[in-house]
Protein backbone atom coordinates (compact mmCIF):
# COMPACT_ATOMS: atom_id res chain seq x y z
CA UNK A 1 0.00 0.00 0.00
CA UNK A 2 2.90 2.17 0.68
CA UNK A 3 3.79 2.25 -2.37
CA UNK A 4 0.75 3.93 -3.97
CA UNK A 5 0.83 6.80 -1.25
CA UNK A 6 2.13 9.69 -2.71
CA UNK A 7 6.07 10.36 -1.29
CA UNK A 8 6.89 13.60 -0.51
CA UNK A 9 9.24 15.79 -2.64
CA UNK A 10 13.12 14.36 -2.50
CA UNK A 11 13.82 17.04 -0.42
CA UNK A 12 11.30 17.04 2.38
CA UNK A 13 11.72 13.08 3.31
CA UNK A 14 13.14 12.61 6.24
CA UNK A 15 15.54 10.83 4.96
CA UNK A 16 17.05 13.09 2.55
CA UNK A 17 17.10 15.53 5.56
CA UNK A 18 18.65 13.88 7.95
CA UNK A 19 21.81 12.62 5.09
CA UNK A 20 21.74 16.63 4.18
CA UNK A 21 21.98 17.22 7.58
CA UNK A 22 25.41 14.91 7.89
CA UNK A 23 26.93 15.91 5.12
CA UNK A 24 26.65 19.92 6.36
CA UNK A 25 28.01 18.75 9.87
CA UNK A 26 30.88 17.27 8.43
CA UNK A 27 31.81 20.52 6.57
CA UNK A 28 31.48 22.62 9.42
CA UNK A 29 32.81 19.99 11.28
CA UNK A 30 36.36 19.81 8.79
CA UNK A 31 36.56 23.48 9.62
CA UNK A 32 36.75 23.30 12.53
CA UNK A 33 39.20 20.56 13.31
CA UNK A 34 41.22 21.08 10.08
CA UNK A 35 43.58 23.44 12.37
CA UNK A 36 44.09 21.80 14.95
CA UNK A 37 45.07 18.88 13.10
CA UNK A 38 47.66 20.53 10.82
CA UNK A 39 49.20 22.28 13.99
CA UNK A 40 49.30 18.38 15.19
CA UNK A 41 50.49 17.44 12.00
CA UNK A 42 53.61 19.91 11.80
CA UNK A 43 55.00 19.26 14.95
CA UNK A 44 55.29 15.38 13.43
CA UNK A 45 57.00 16.58 10.30
CA UNK A 46 60.20 16.74 9.57
CA UNK A 47 61.93 19.95 8.25
CA UNK A 48 61.06 18.72 4.50
CA UNK A 49 57.77 18.22 5.29
CA UNK A 50 57.31 21.12 7.07
CA UNK A 51 58.65 23.48 3.90
CA UNK A 52 57.58 21.33 1.05
CA UNK A 53 55.73 23.41 -1.73
CA UNK A 54 52.87 22.22 -2.24
CA UNK A 55 52.08 21.36 1.69
CA UNK A 56 52.32 17.67 2.19
CA UNK A 57 49.01 16.66 3.78
CA UNK A 58 50.42 14.37 5.89
CA UNK A 59 53.35 12.92 7.10
CA UNK A 60 55.10 10.02 5.60
CA UNK A 61 56.18 8.77 9.26
CA UNK A 62 55.16 9.90 12.60
CA UNK A 63 58.61 10.87 14.79
CA UNK A 64 58.76 13.01 18.11
CA UNK A 65 62.55 15.21 16.90
CA UNK A 66 60.42 18.43 17.56
CA UNK A 67 59.43 17.69 20.92
CA UNK A 68 62.57 16.08 21.67
CA UNK A 69 64.44 19.35 20.82
CA UNK A 70 62.35 21.79 22.97
CA UNK A 71 63.01 19.07 26.36
CA UNK A 72 66.90 19.14 24.90
CA UNK A 73 67.05 23.13 24.99
CA UNK A 74 65.12 23.44 28.49
CA UNK A 75 62.35 25.53 26.61
CA UNK A 76 59.84 22.44 27.42
CA UNK A 77 60.37 23.97 31.25
CA UNK A 78 58.04 27.03 30.25
CA UNK A 79 54.98 24.22 30.26
CA UNK A 80 55.88 23.04 33.91
CA UNK A 81 55.90 26.80 34.66
CA UNK A 82 52.52 27.18 33.15
CA UNK A 83 51.49 24.23 35.14
CA UNK A 84 52.90 25.55 38.63
CA UNK A 85 51.20 29.20 37.98
CA UNK A 86 47.59 27.67 37.17
CA UNK A 87 47.81 25.35 39.58
CA UNK A 88 48.28 27.08 42.60
CA UNK A 89 46.65 30.16 41.66
CA UNK A 90 43.34 27.46 41.07
CA UNK A 91 43.95 25.49 44.53
CA UNK A 92 44.04 29.33 46.09
CA UNK A 93 41.01 31.17 44.28
CA UNK A 94 38.30 27.85 44.94
CA UNK A 95 39.27 27.90 48.47
CA UNK A 96 39.04 32.05 48.51
CA UNK A 97 36.07 32.04 46.08
CA UNK A 98 33.94 28.97 47.35
CA UNK A 99 34.38 31.11 50.59
CA UNK A 100 33.39 34.65 49.57
CA UNK A 101 30.41 32.91 47.72
CA UNK A 102 29.26 31.38 50.39
CA UNK A 103 28.75 34.54 52.40
CA UNK A 104 27.17 36.08 49.49
CA UNK A 105 24.67 33.75 49.36
CA UNK A 106 23.88 32.41 52.95
CA UNK A 107 24.28 36.12 54.71
CA UNK A 108 23.84 38.05 51.60
CA UNK A 109 27.09 39.93 52.73
CA UNK A 110 26.87 43.45 50.51
CA UNK A 111 23.90 43.07 49.21
CA UNK A 112 23.28 42.87 45.26
CA UNK A 113 25.88 45.57 44.77
CA UNK A 114 28.82 43.95 45.70
CA UNK A 115 27.59 40.65 43.72
CA UNK A 116 27.86 43.70 40.58
CA UNK A 117 30.60 44.76 41.35
CA UNK A 118 32.79 41.48 42.22
CA UNK A 119 31.41 39.98 38.65
CA UNK A 120 32.64 43.29 36.99
CA UNK A 121 35.85 42.61 37.67
CA UNK A 122 35.71 39.59 35.39
CA UNK A 123 34.84 41.99 32.48
CA UNK A 124 37.98 44.35 33.46
CA UNK A 125 40.12 44.70 30.61
CA UNK A 126 43.67 43.03 31.17
CA UNK A 127 45.85 45.50 29.50
CA UNK A 128 44.33 48.05 31.54
CA UNK A 129 45.18 46.15 34.95
CA UNK A 130 48.45 44.46 33.91
CA UNK A 131 50.00 47.64 33.28
CA UNK A 132 49.83 49.38 36.88
CA UNK A 133 50.11 46.00 38.41
CA UNK A 134 53.98 46.27 36.79
CA UNK A 135 55.07 49.13 37.77
CA UNK A 136 53.81 47.87 41.65
CA UNK A 137 55.48 44.59 41.14
CA UNK A 138 58.96 46.41 40.07
CA UNK A 139 58.89 48.56 43.21
CA UNK A 140 58.25 45.13 45.02
CA UNK A 141 60.71 43.41 42.79
CA UNK A 142 58.21 40.62 42.13
CA UNK A 143 58.51 40.71 38.32
CA UNK A 144 59.91 37.40 37.02
CA UNK A 145 58.28 35.45 40.01
CA UNK A 146 55.96 32.85 40.99
CA UNK A 147 54.20 34.57 43.85
CA UNK A 148 53.51 37.68 41.29
CA UNK A 149 51.98 35.81 38.32
CA UNK A 150 50.14 33.22 41.29
CA UNK A 151 48.52 36.45 43.17
CA UNK A 152 47.55 38.07 39.92
CA UNK A 153 45.74 35.34 38.42
CA UNK A 154 44.40 34.11 41.77
CA UNK A 155 42.84 37.88 42.20
CA UNK A 156 41.95 37.44 38.48
CA UNK A 157 40.16 33.99 38.98
CA UNK A 158 38.27 34.88 41.91
CA UNK A 159 35.27 36.88 40.31
CA UNK A 160 34.44 33.43 37.70
CA UNK A 161 34.90 31.22 41.01
CA UNK A 162 32.60 33.35 43.76
CA UNK A 163 30.34 33.65 40.42
CA UNK A 164 30.15 30.13 39.73
CA UNK A 165 30.27 28.59 43.09
CA UNK A 166 27.28 30.94 44.10
CA UNK A 167 25.31 29.06 41.83
CA UNK A 168 26.39 25.72 43.00
CA UNK A 169 25.94 26.48 46.41
CA UNK A 170 22.18 28.64 46.38
CA UNK A 171 21.25 24.22 45.13
CA UNK A 172 22.52 22.82 48.66
CA UNK A 173 18.98 22.24 50.87
CA UNK A 174 19.42 25.11 53.84
CA UNK A 175 18.25 22.44 56.29
CA UNK A 176 21.27 20.22 56.25
CA UNK A 177 23.65 23.14 57.60
CA UNK A 178 20.70 23.70 60.08
CA UNK A 179 21.24 20.17 61.17
CA UNK A 180 24.93 20.36 61.60
CA UNK A 181 24.64 23.52 63.30
CA UNK A 182 22.13 21.74 65.89
CA UNK A 183 24.86 18.86 65.89
CA UNK A 184 26.77 21.49 67.32
CA UNK A 185 29.05 22.17 64.39
CA UNK A 186 30.80 26.02 64.36
CA UNK A 187 29.90 27.88 61.43
CA UNK A 188 33.40 26.90 59.78
CA UNK A 189 33.41 22.95 60.93
CA UNK A 190 29.45 23.61 59.01
CA UNK A 191 31.57 24.98 55.87
CA UNK A 192 34.30 22.85 55.69
CA UNK A 193 32.40 19.53 56.62
CA UNK A 194 29.08 20.17 54.38
CA UNK A 195 29.28 22.93 51.84
CA UNK A 196 32.41 21.89 50.43
CA UNK A 197 31.62 18.27 50.33
CA UNK A 198 27.96 19.22 49.08
CA UNK A 199 29.44 21.55 45.83
CA UNK A 200 32.06 18.98 45.14
CA UNK A 201 31.19 18.11 41.82
CA UNK A 202 30.71 22.40 41.07
CA UNK A 203 34.27 22.91 42.50
CA UNK A 204 35.56 20.40 40.68
CA UNK A 205 34.05 21.90 37.21
CA UNK A 206 34.76 25.42 37.94
CA UNK A 207 37.99 24.72 38.89
CA UNK A 208 39.18 22.88 35.66
CA UNK A 209 37.88 26.11 34.13
CA UNK A 210 40.19 28.30 36.63
CA UNK A 211 42.70 26.52 35.43
CA UNK A 212 41.85 26.73 31.71
CA UNK A 213 41.74 30.42 31.79
CA UNK A 214 45.29 30.82 33.69
CA UNK A 215 46.84 28.00 31.44
CA UNK A 216 45.75 30.59 28.37
CA UNK A 217 47.23 33.72 29.60
CA UNK A 218 49.08 35.57 27.64
CA UNK A 219 49.15 38.73 28.36
CA UNK A 220 49.81 38.64 32.26
CA UNK A 221 53.18 36.33 31.68
CA UNK A 222 53.77 38.45 28.86
CA UNK A 223 54.28 41.41 30.88
CA UNK A 224 55.24 40.22 34.05
CA UNK A 225 58.08 37.30 33.58
CA UNK A 226 61.49 37.72 32.02
CA UNK A 227 63.51 34.23 32.00
CA UNK A 228 62.75 32.66 35.21
CA UNK A 229 58.81 31.76 34.80
CA UNK A 230 58.22 32.30 31.32
CA UNK A 231 54.87 30.35 30.21
CA UNK A 232 54.37 28.32 27.27
CA UNK A 233 52.19 30.39 25.61
CA UNK A 234 55.10 33.26 25.77
CA UNK A 235 57.59 30.75 24.66
CA UNK A 236 55.53 30.30 21.25
CA UNK A 237 55.65 34.09 20.75
CA UNK A 238 59.56 33.79 21.14
CA UNK A 239 59.57 31.45 18.10
CA UNK A 240 58.01 34.33 15.66
CA UNK A 241 60.60 36.42 14.00
CA UNK A 242 60.73 37.87 10.35
CA UNK A 243 61.66 35.07 7.80
CA UNK A 244 63.43 32.70 10.28
CA UNK A 245 60.34 31.25 12.03
CA UNK A 246 60.98 28.12 13.82
CA UNK A 247 57.65 26.34 12.90
CA UNK A 248 58.11 23.06 14.08
CA UNK A 249 58.97 24.75 17.23
CA UNK A 250 55.79 26.62 17.20
CA UNK A 251 53.71 23.83 16.48
CA UNK A 252 55.41 21.25 18.91
CA UNK A 253 55.10 24.17 21.72
CA UNK A 254 51.91 24.71 20.78
CA UNK A 255 50.49 21.09 21.13
CA UNK A 256 52.39 20.36 24.54
CA UNK A 257 50.43 23.09 25.76
CA UNK A 258 47.31 22.07 24.17
CA UNK A 259 47.01 18.92 24.99
CA UNK A 260 46.40 18.84 28.49
CA UNK A 261 43.58 20.98 28.04
CA UNK A 262 41.98 18.26 25.37
CA UNK A 263 42.31 15.73 28.42
CA UNK A 264 41.04 17.96 30.71
CA UNK A 265 37.72 18.77 28.32
CA UNK A 266 37.58 15.33 26.78
CA UNK A 267 36.89 14.30 30.71
CA UNK A 268 34.63 16.56 31.44
CA UNK A 269 32.16 17.51 28.55
CA UNK A 270 28.68 17.49 30.87
CA UNK A 271 30.47 20.79 32.83
CA UNK A 272 31.70 22.69 29.62
CA UNK A 273 28.76 24.67 29.17
CA UNK A 274 27.81 25.74 32.46
CA UNK A 275 31.75 26.35 32.44
CA UNK A 276 32.11 28.67 29.71
CA UNK A 277 28.47 30.43 30.03
CA UNK A 278 29.68 31.32 33.12
CA UNK A 279 26.27 29.71 35.10
CA UNK A 280 23.89 31.05 32.29
CA UNK A 281 23.32 27.46 31.20
CA UNK A 282 22.74 24.89 34.52
CA UNK A 283 23.91 21.07 32.92
CA UNK B 1 47.41 36.09 57.46
CA UNK B 2 43.88 35.04 56.75
CA UNK B 3 45.18 31.88 58.03
CA UNK B 4 46.03 32.63 61.63
CA UNK B 5 42.35 34.67 61.56
CA UNK B 6 40.42 31.68 60.58
CA UNK B 7 41.35 29.58 63.97
CA UNK B 8 41.20 32.45 66.24
CA UNK B 9 37.58 32.80 64.35
CA UNK B 10 37.22 29.14 65.55
CA UNK B 11 38.66 29.24 69.10
CA UNK B 12 36.50 32.31 69.39
CA UNK B 13 32.97 30.03 68.56
CA UNK B 14 34.01 26.81 70.43
CA UNK B 15 31.05 27.07 72.30
CA UNK B 16 28.13 25.40 70.04
CA UNK B 17 25.86 27.27 68.29
CA UNK B 18 22.46 27.27 70.37
CA UNK B 19 19.55 25.36 68.57
CA UNK B 20 16.80 26.47 66.74
CA UNK B 21 18.81 29.31 65.08
CA UNK B 22 18.02 30.07 61.64
CA UNK B 23 20.93 29.69 59.43
CA UNK B 24 19.87 32.81 57.24
CA UNK B 25 18.80 35.01 60.39
CA UNK B 26 20.72 37.02 62.42
CA UNK B 27 24.18 34.96 62.76
CA UNK B 28 25.67 34.37 66.42
CA UNK B 29 28.98 34.53 65.40
CA UNK B 30 28.17 38.66 63.83
CA UNK B 31 31.50 39.12 61.76
CA UNK B 32 31.95 35.37 60.20
CA UNK B 33 30.05 36.45 57.12
CA UNK B 34 33.05 39.44 56.75
CA UNK B 35 35.93 36.56 57.63
CA UNK B 36 34.66 34.49 54.93
CA UNK B 37 34.75 37.45 51.95
CA UNK B 38 37.82 39.40 53.27
CA UNK B 39 40.77 37.21 51.83
CA UNK B 40 39.02 37.41 48.67
CA UNK B 41 37.87 41.12 48.49
CA UNK B 42 41.56 42.21 49.42
CA UNK B 43 42.95 40.04 45.99
CA UNK B 44 40.18 41.75 44.47
CA UNK B 45 41.02 45.32 45.45
CA UNK B 46 44.55 44.88 44.11
CA UNK B 47 42.87 44.19 40.68
CA UNK B 48 39.90 45.93 40.75
CA UNK B 49 40.85 49.20 42.75
CA UNK B 50 44.32 49.33 43.13
CA UNK B 51 45.23 49.78 39.32
CA UNK B 52 42.50 52.40 39.12
CA UNK B 53 43.57 54.79 41.45
CA UNK B 54 47.38 53.95 40.82
CA UNK B 55 46.49 54.81 36.86
CA UNK B 56 45.01 57.97 37.91
CA UNK B 57 47.65 59.34 40.28
CA UNK B 58 50.00 58.36 37.96
CA UNK B 59 48.37 59.97 34.72
CA UNK B 60 48.59 63.67 36.53
CA UNK B 61 52.37 62.99 36.56
CA UNK B 62 55.31 63.05 33.35
CA UNK B 63 56.70 59.42 33.81
CA UNK B 64 58.51 58.78 30.82
CA UNK B 65 61.68 57.08 29.29
CA UNK B 66 63.93 59.67 29.69
CA UNK B 67 62.50 61.34 32.80
CA UNK B 68 60.32 60.71 36.16
CA UNK B 69 58.72 63.66 37.03
CA UNK B 70 55.93 63.10 39.49
CA UNK B 71 54.94 66.60 40.15
CA UNK B 72 51.80 67.07 39.31
CA UNK B 73 51.35 67.86 35.33
CA UNK B 74 47.30 68.87 35.86
CA UNK B 75 45.61 67.21 32.53
CA UNK B 76 48.80 67.30 29.93
CA UNK B 77 48.04 63.64 29.68
CA UNK B 78 44.53 63.88 28.52
CA UNK B 79 44.47 66.29 26.78
CA UNK B 80 47.13 64.73 24.27
CA UNK B 81 44.39 61.84 24.49
CA UNK B 82 42.43 63.65 22.22
CA UNK B 83 45.17 64.70 19.63
CA UNK B 84 46.40 60.95 19.65
CA UNK B 85 44.95 60.01 16.06
CA UNK B 86 46.51 56.40 16.71
CA UNK B 87 44.63 56.37 19.86
CA UNK B 88 41.50 56.92 18.07
CA UNK B 89 42.63 54.80 15.11
CA UNK B 90 43.28 51.70 17.32
CA UNK B 91 39.68 52.39 19.13
CA UNK B 92 38.49 52.26 15.49
CA UNK B 93 39.87 48.69 14.61
CA UNK B 94 38.73 47.21 18.36
CA UNK B 95 35.06 48.83 17.24
CA UNK B 96 35.33 47.45 13.70
CA UNK B 97 36.80 43.72 14.97
CA UNK B 98 33.84 44.19 17.56
CA UNK B 99 30.82 45.01 15.66
CA UNK B 100 31.61 42.42 12.95
CA UNK B 101 33.11 39.48 15.00
CA UNK B 102 30.50 39.37 17.11
CA UNK B 103 27.18 38.97 14.93
CA UNK B 104 28.72 36.52 12.88
CA UNK B 105 29.90 34.29 15.58
CA UNK B 106 26.29 34.84 17.04
CA UNK B 107 24.90 34.15 13.74
CA UNK B 108 26.73 31.41 12.89
CA UNK B 109 26.46 29.69 16.25
CA UNK B 110 22.92 29.63 16.27
CA UNK B 111 22.63 28.60 12.31
CA UNK B 112 25.15 25.41 14.24
CA UNK B 113 23.09 24.95 16.68
CA UNK B 114 19.55 24.42 14.70
CA UNK B 115 21.56 22.25 12.62
CA UNK B 116 22.40 19.89 15.86
CA UNK B 117 19.02 20.36 17.29
CA UNK B 118 16.88 17.93 16.47
CA UNK B 119 17.86 14.32 17.06
CA UNK B 120 20.64 13.23 15.18
CA UNK B 121 22.78 9.99 15.69
CA UNK B 122 26.61 10.54 16.67
CA UNK B 123 25.71 14.09 17.37
CA UNK B 124 27.96 13.79 20.52
CA UNK B 125 31.10 13.24 18.74
CA UNK B 126 30.41 16.63 16.13
CA UNK B 127 30.02 18.48 19.35
CA UNK B 128 33.67 16.93 21.12
CA UNK B 129 35.40 17.74 17.86
CA UNK B 130 33.42 21.41 17.55
CA UNK B 131 34.81 22.21 21.48
CA UNK B 132 38.32 22.16 20.58
CA UNK B 133 38.96 25.59 19.15
CA UNK B 134 37.29 27.20 22.10
CA UNK B 135 39.78 25.92 24.66
CA UNK B 136 42.79 25.91 22.63
CA UNK B 137 44.93 29.53 23.93
CA UNK B 138 44.16 32.49 21.88
CA UNK B 139 47.70 32.93 21.50
CA UNK B 140 48.16 29.05 20.13
CA UNK B 141 45.20 29.49 17.55
CA UNK B 142 46.29 33.03 16.46
CA UNK B 143 50.14 30.90 15.82
CA UNK B 144 47.94 28.32 14.16
CA UNK B 145 45.95 30.19 11.29
CA UNK B 146 49.97 32.11 11.10
CA UNK B 147 50.90 28.54 9.56
CA UNK B 148 47.50 27.95 8.13
CA UNK B 149 47.73 31.36 6.06
CA UNK B 150 51.40 31.44 5.30
CA UNK B 151 51.96 32.43 1.87
CA UNK B 152 54.02 29.26 0.23
CA UNK B 153 53.93 26.85 2.72
CA UNK B 154 50.64 27.67 4.33
CA UNK B 155 47.08 25.35 3.20
CA UNK B 156 44.74 28.09 2.59
CA UNK B 157 46.56 29.45 -0.45
CA UNK B 158 46.77 25.75 -1.62
CA UNK B 159 43.49 25.28 -1.04
CA UNK B 160 42.16 28.35 -2.90
CA UNK B 161 44.60 27.39 -5.57
CA UNK B 162 42.36 24.34 -6.30
CA UNK B 163 39.65 26.37 -6.75
CA UNK B 164 41.28 29.23 -8.65
CA UNK B 165 42.67 26.37 -10.90
CA UNK B 166 46.26 28.10 -10.07
CA UNK B 167 48.73 28.38 -7.82
CA UNK B 168 47.59 31.29 -5.21
CA UNK B 169 49.93 33.45 -3.32
CA UNK B 170 47.90 35.46 -1.38
CA UNK B 171 49.65 37.48 1.68
CA UNK B 172 46.48 37.11 4.40
CA UNK B 173 48.21 38.58 7.23
CA UNK B 174 50.55 41.02 5.27
CA UNK B 175 47.93 42.66 2.72
CA UNK B 176 46.16 45.65 3.70
CA UNK B 177 43.74 44.11 2.30
CA UNK B 178 43.26 40.61 3.78
CA UNK B 179 44.56 41.32 6.97
CA UNK B 180 41.08 41.80 8.26
CA UNK B 181 39.32 38.55 7.03
CA UNK B 182 42.59 36.76 8.37
CA UNK B 183 41.75 38.12 11.70
CA UNK B 184 37.95 37.28 11.29
CA UNK B 185 38.08 33.87 10.43
CA UNK B 186 40.43 32.97 13.19
CA UNK B 187 38.24 35.08 15.60
CA UNK B 188 35.07 33.35 14.40
CA UNK B 189 36.88 29.72 14.12
CA UNK B 190 37.83 30.29 17.72
CA UNK B 191 34.21 31.29 19.29
CA UNK B 192 31.99 30.62 17.19
CA UNK B 193 31.82 27.11 18.65
CA UNK B 194 31.65 28.82 22.47
CA UNK B 195 28.21 30.65 20.68
CA UNK B 196 26.91 27.12 19.57
CA UNK B 197 27.55 24.93 22.56
CA UNK B 198 25.66 27.51 24.64
CA UNK B 199 22.95 28.44 22.42
CA UNK B 200 22.68 24.74 21.51
CA UNK B 201 22.20 23.95 25.11
CA UNK B 202 19.54 27.04 25.37
CA UNK B 203 17.56 25.86 23.11
CA UNK B 204 17.71 22.21 24.15
CA UNK B 205 15.74 23.91 27.15
CA UNK B 206 12.92 25.67 24.77
CA UNK B 207 9.31 24.10 26.15
CA UNK B 208 8.79 22.18 22.95
CA UNK B 209 4.71 22.39 23.80
CA UNK B 210 4.69 25.75 23.18
CA UNK B 211 6.74 25.43 19.85
CA UNK B 212 4.10 22.79 18.62
CA UNK B 213 1.08 24.19 20.26
CA UNK B 214 2.58 27.63 17.58
CA UNK B 215 2.69 25.18 14.90
CA UNK B 216 -0.83 23.99 15.22
CA UNK B 217 -1.86 27.73 15.40
CA UNK B 218 -0.55 28.24 12.15
CA UNK B 219 2.56 30.38 13.09
CA UNK B 220 5.24 30.09 10.59
CA UNK B 221 8.75 28.35 11.40
CA UNK B 222 10.45 32.55 11.64
CA UNK B 223 7.42 33.85 13.57
CA UNK B 224 7.40 30.79 15.96
CA UNK B 225 11.56 31.70 16.03
CA UNK B 226 10.57 35.33 16.99
CA UNK B 227 7.93 35.15 19.02
CA UNK B 228 8.67 32.03 20.87
CA UNK B 229 11.87 30.56 20.86
CA UNK B 230 13.77 33.67 20.77
CA UNK B 231 12.43 35.66 23.93
CA UNK B 232 13.03 31.84 25.74
CA UNK B 233 16.59 31.42 24.56
CA UNK B 234 17.67 35.40 24.79
CA UNK B 235 18.72 35.79 28.69
CA UNK B 236 21.42 32.94 28.06
CA UNK B 237 22.22 34.55 24.50
CA UNK B 238 22.33 37.74 26.67
CA UNK B 239 25.11 36.71 28.52
CA UNK B 240 26.90 34.72 25.81
CA UNK B 241 26.72 38.14 23.45
CA UNK B 242 27.91 40.18 26.91
CA UNK B 243 30.76 37.50 27.84
CA UNK B 244 32.21 37.78 23.50
CA UNK B 245 31.61 41.26 23.37
CA UNK B 246 33.45 41.84 26.35
CA UNK B 247 36.26 39.94 25.30
CA UNK B 248 36.61 41.44 21.75
CA UNK B 249 36.85 44.51 22.92
CA UNK B 250 40.07 43.38 25.46
CA UNK B 251 41.41 41.34 22.27
CA UNK B 252 44.75 41.03 22.12
CA UNK B 253 46.05 37.34 22.08
CA UNK B 254 45.29 36.42 18.83
CA UNK B 255 46.09 39.66 17.03
CA UNK B 256 49.54 39.66 18.53
CA UNK B 257 50.29 36.36 17.67
CA UNK B 258 48.62 36.76 14.30
CA UNK B 259 49.93 40.51 13.12
CA UNK B 260 51.47 41.80 15.57
CA UNK B 261 49.25 45.08 15.23
CA UNK B 262 50.59 45.15 11.86
CA UNK B 263 50.72 45.71 8.38
CA UNK B 264 51.91 48.97 10.37
CA UNK B 265 49.78 50.05 12.65
CA UNK B 266 46.47 48.66 10.48
CA UNK B 267 45.05 45.85 12.63
CA UNK B 268 46.42 47.73 16.20
CA UNK B 269 43.67 47.58 18.79
CA UNK B 270 43.15 49.12 21.97
CA UNK B 271 44.94 46.43 24.23
CA UNK B 272 47.89 46.13 21.97
CA UNK B 273 48.49 50.00 21.41
CA UNK B 274 48.25 50.47 25.34
CA UNK B 275 50.93 47.80 25.77
CA UNK B 276 52.99 49.46 23.06
CA UNK B 277 52.96 52.55 24.48
CA UNK B 278 53.61 51.07 28.14
CA UNK B 279 56.13 48.43 27.41
CA UNK B 280 57.99 49.46 24.09
CA UNK B 281 57.86 53.33 23.90
CA UNK B 282 58.01 53.50 28.05
CA UNK B 283 55.31 56.57 28.33
CA UNK B 284 54.18 55.53 31.67
CA UNK B 285 52.37 58.00 32.60
CA UNK B 286 50.65 58.75 29.10
CA UNK B 287 49.99 54.69 29.23
CA UNK B 288 48.50 55.28 32.77
CA UNK B 289 46.27 58.06 31.43
CA UNK B 290 44.79 55.47 28.65
CA UNK B 291 44.58 52.45 30.87
CA UNK B 292 42.38 54.57 33.21
CA UNK B 293 40.05 56.09 30.03
CA UNK B 294 39.84 52.27 29.62
CA UNK B 295 38.73 51.11 33.03
CA UNK B 296 36.59 54.42 33.20
CA UNK B 297 34.59 53.02 30.11
CA UNK B 298 34.45 49.78 30.48
CA UNK B 299 33.47 49.89 33.80
CA UNK B 300 30.17 52.15 33.15
CA UNK B 301 29.24 49.59 30.27
CA UNK B 302 29.79 46.41 32.24
CA UNK B 303 27.56 47.74 35.34
CA UNK B 304 25.50 48.83 33.21
CA UNK B 305 24.98 45.89 30.90
CA UNK B 306 25.08 43.13 34.37
CA UNK B 307 21.95 45.35 35.77
CA UNK B 308 20.21 45.86 32.45
CA UNK B 309 20.62 42.24 32.21
CA UNK B 310 19.50 41.23 35.82
CA UNK B 311 22.58 39.26 35.89
CA UNK B 312 23.59 39.84 39.84
CA UNK B 313 19.96 38.58 41.02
Amino acid sequence: MSDLTVQPPFFRRPGTQLALRYLIAIVITLFFVFPVYWLFIISLKTPDEIFAFPPVWYPKSIQFANFGVLFKDGDAVTVWNSLVLAGVSTVIAMVLGTMCAYSLVRFKTGGENLAVWIISQRMMPPIAIVFPIFLLYVFFGWVDSYHGLIILYTAFSLPYVIWMMRGYIEDIPLELEESALVDGCTRWEVLWKVVFPMVRSGLFATAVFTFIFAWNDFLFSLVLTRTEVITYTVQVTHYFGGQSNFWAKIAAMSVLGTIPVFITVATLQRYLVRGISMGAVKG
Amino acid sequence: MSQSATSAMVDANGVPTPPNVALAGVPPDRFFKYWLIAPAILLLLLVGIFPLIYSLVVSFQQITMMEVDTSFAGLVNYAQLFKDKRLWEALLHTGIITVIALPLELVLGLLMAQLFLERMPGRQIFVSLLVLPTVISPIVAGATWRLMFDNRYGPINQIIGWFAGEPTTLLWTVSPNLVYPAIFICEVWQWTPFMFLILLAALSNVDKSLTEAAEIDGAGYWRTFFKIVLPAIWPVMAIAILIRGLDLVRIFDVIWALTSGGPGTKTETISIYTYVQGFQQFETSYTAAIAFLVIAILTVIVVWAIRRMGLAK
